[in-house]
């Protein structure tokens, strides 16, 4: 990224936005481990982890808003990505736990001992090297994007019918993963994780640790989306999201510009997932659930499409919305009330949290400028009878 | 000798028996056309006479099922796509003034500029002195200096209009394809369209198509009428506007 990308894309609420990650980032694992268990401002381990759980969703949701809300390219299976992310990063812990598994093989993860399978299948290879790992993190995603949207964006397959087959994507890799002789664990997925880079990925130091660097990511990512959002490149996003055909007539490759987010946004997705997974300890073929692609669509609305701040604010909110509602009487009914919240975003807020704020904000700052005008056009015709 | 360095006709855009059907309706029918370098066209003829159509073909929205359609005299347009087709120098303006309404004046005719239009180009992109001044002698031309930090959307039909001949302006195309340029405008707006065109024209090759007669009429370019997918009459207005068959068609007797 060159000075001048950095400097465009750092607006005010940018830099708000990026404070409040960075504060969190530094101060929740500090306070989670230096202050005394007693203490009311220590934030317990249940609660980083959980927290770091928001974050990793909040990195989708900006993965989500980057594609949809400035390209209107609407992925109803970007889970998938963040799926894959997570396995990937999962291969890599089922191959540290080394002997300590329940059959005691050096090699094999237990799941292969169980099927009886003699050698790791090829695609295991290289995962016992954390880089290795970290590299298919974004690898896998990004080429599987990039195929996908290949094949869907020169075919001009756009609107509805996307979305369509991201849904049958997502559906097919859940499928597929559900099998045990795929060789990923099947339907129990990949868990019982014992270390990470040698770290116990149950201390409390290593979770902290993982919060911290999931607010990294966060932040890293969100200067990405930034630094796109706010180049040319944005501007043409844009336009191929309000008018596609007219971009096309003006001379540029339409296809090559949504192949290029596309698959940078599921690289994102891909790191997300793959910061999920240690805090969580378990990754299944559950993640590559349709419902939780459309899930991941509605943070974004929620929080405001094409704002990103939004994006990271709506699943935060709503992840926290979720996680409370879910723990209480009110669990069997959690699907309704994500699903009124869902109609009653789109008929009373359909610029969503952030950009309903935005709105506001500049109406008000009009507003503002308007009477300061008029105060001075006021003085104005003063002025000249203080000078007689 | 390399085929493609002898130019088959002396044409700005060169088309010859060309046909298009959809399902079965004969859309454009065994049309012919030429228009020479630095020439203004307007094409006439009523509703369905196969005017946006051709347009269609020309810039590689539609593809003709026979016939030839070349460009520069060597580019045979059948066998490109949009995006090439734009490349090479071919700008359209639609019938419904299409600009992106999201975004400043400005921020319209820079997307319009001919620069490298690569992912790559975009993302690093950084406004050149030169940019900006091209773009300020666009608004001027299209009244719009005051206007360049409005919304698009926020612009009278007019000003929307004006804004798509300035992105043409921009994309500075050999070749400049106007659909409608002055529906729904007012008669003082219309006059202004017309010495816009007029203006263009000096040094652009520049197809129009229109409705209004009195617009045809002072922009005093040869005129070719089209009916039911092929050239009924070509002429001066005056020649075309007293043709028997051109009256028959418009008033439907």
């Amino acid at each position: 990224m060159t000075p001048h990308m950095l400097t465009r894309s750092l607006d005010r609420g940018a830099t708000i936005f990026l404070a409040i990650v960075a504060a969190c980032g530094i101060l929740i694992p500090l306070s989670n481990l230096l202050l005394p268990a007693d203490s009311f401002l220590q934030v317990p381990t249940y609660l980083v982890a959980l927290w770091g759980k928001y974050v990793c969703y909040a990195i989708l949701a900006l993965a989500i808003d980057l594609i949809w809300g400035y390209c209107g390219i609407l992925s109803l299976g970007h889970g998938a990505f963040f799926a894959l992310g997570g396995y990937a990063m999962g291969m890599y812990l089922m191959r540290q736990i080394g002997t300590r598994g329940v059959y005691g093989n050096p090699i094999l993860p237990d799941f292969m001992v169980f099927l009886n399978w003699q050698k790791l299948p090829w695609y295991w290879y290289g995962f016992d090297m954390f880089w290795f790992a970290a590299l298919m993190v974004l690898f896998v995603p990004g080429l599987l994007a990039f195929c996908f949207g290949w094949l869907a964006f020169r075919s001009r397959v756009t609107g509805v019918y996307l979305s369509i087959i991201t849904q049958a994507m997502t559906y097919a890799l859940l499928l597929a993963f559900f099998r045990n002789d795929f060789g990923f664990g099947g339907n129990n997925g990949l868990t019982d994780f014992k270390d990470i880079l040698g770290f116990n990925v149950q201390a409390e130091g290593t979770r902290a640790a993982l919060f911290a660097l999931s607010c990294l990511a966060l932040i890293v990512g969100f200067l990405i989306c930034r630094a796109i959002v706010s180049s040319k490149l944005g501007k043409v996003l844009i336009a191929v999201r309000d008018a596609e055909s007219r971009t096309r007539f003006l001379g540029y490759r339409v296809e090559s510009y949504k192949l290029f987010v596309f698959t940078v946004s599921a690289c994102m997705a891909g790191v997300a997932g793959a910061l999920y997974v240690p805090q969580v300890g378990i990754i299944n073929p559950s993640e590559f659930a349709p419902g939780n692609s459309i899930e991941a669509v509605i943070w974004v609305a929620v929080g405001g499409r094409g704002t990103l701040v939004g994006a990271a604010l709506g699943a935060v909110v709503v992840n926290y919305a979720k996680t409370f509602f879910t723990s209480g009487v009110l669990a069997p009914y959690w699907l309704f009330m994500l699903g009124a919240l869902f109609i009653l975003v789109t008929l009373l807020l359909p610029k969503g949290i952030v950009g309903t704020f935005n709105a506001w904000w500049a109406q008000s700052k009009e507003k503002r400028a308007a009477t300061s005008v008029s105060a001075a056009a006021e003085d104005g015709v003063t002025e000249p009878k203080m000078a007689e | 000798m390399n085929v493609m360095d002898t130019r088959a006709t002396s044409a700005m855009l060169y088309l010859d028996g060309v046909h298009v059907s959809f399902d079965g309706f004969h859309a454009i029918n065994n049309l012919s056309l030429t228009l020479e370098p630095g020439e203004m066209r307007a094409i006439i003829g009523p509703n369905g006479a196969g005017k946006t159509t051709m347009m269609d073909i020309i810039t590689g929205k539609t593809k003709p099922d026979e016939g030839t359609v070349l460009f520069d005299g060597v580019t045979d347009l059948t066998r490109l796509d949009e995006t090439r087709i734009a490349e090479l120098g071919i700008g359209r303006k639609f019938q419904k003034p299409t600009v992106f309404e999201s975004q400043t004046v400005q921020d319209n005719l820079l997307l319009a500029l001919n620069v490298d239009h690569s992912v790559k180009a975009t993302l690093f992109w950084r406004g050149s002195k030169a940019e900006s001044e091209r773009i300020d002698k666009v608004l001027e031309t299209i009244r719009l200096t005051e206007a360049r930090n409005r919304l698009a959307g926020s612009l009278s039909h007019g000003q929307k209009q004006w804004l798509e001949i300035g992105m043409l302006l921009a994309q500075d195309p050999k070749l400049l394809l106007v659909d409608e340029p002055v529906a729904g405008m007012t008669d003082v707006e219309t006059h202004l369209t017309a010495e816009l065109l007029k203006e263009i024209n000096k040094t652009h090759t520049v197809m129009v198509v229109e409705h209004d007669m009195t617009f045809v009429r002072e922009l005093g370019v040869k005129v070719t009428c089209l009916h039911e997918g092929t050239v009924l009459a070509e002429g001066t207005i005056d020649q075309v506007s007293s043709n028997e068959r051109v009256i028959e068609v418009y008033l439907g007797r």
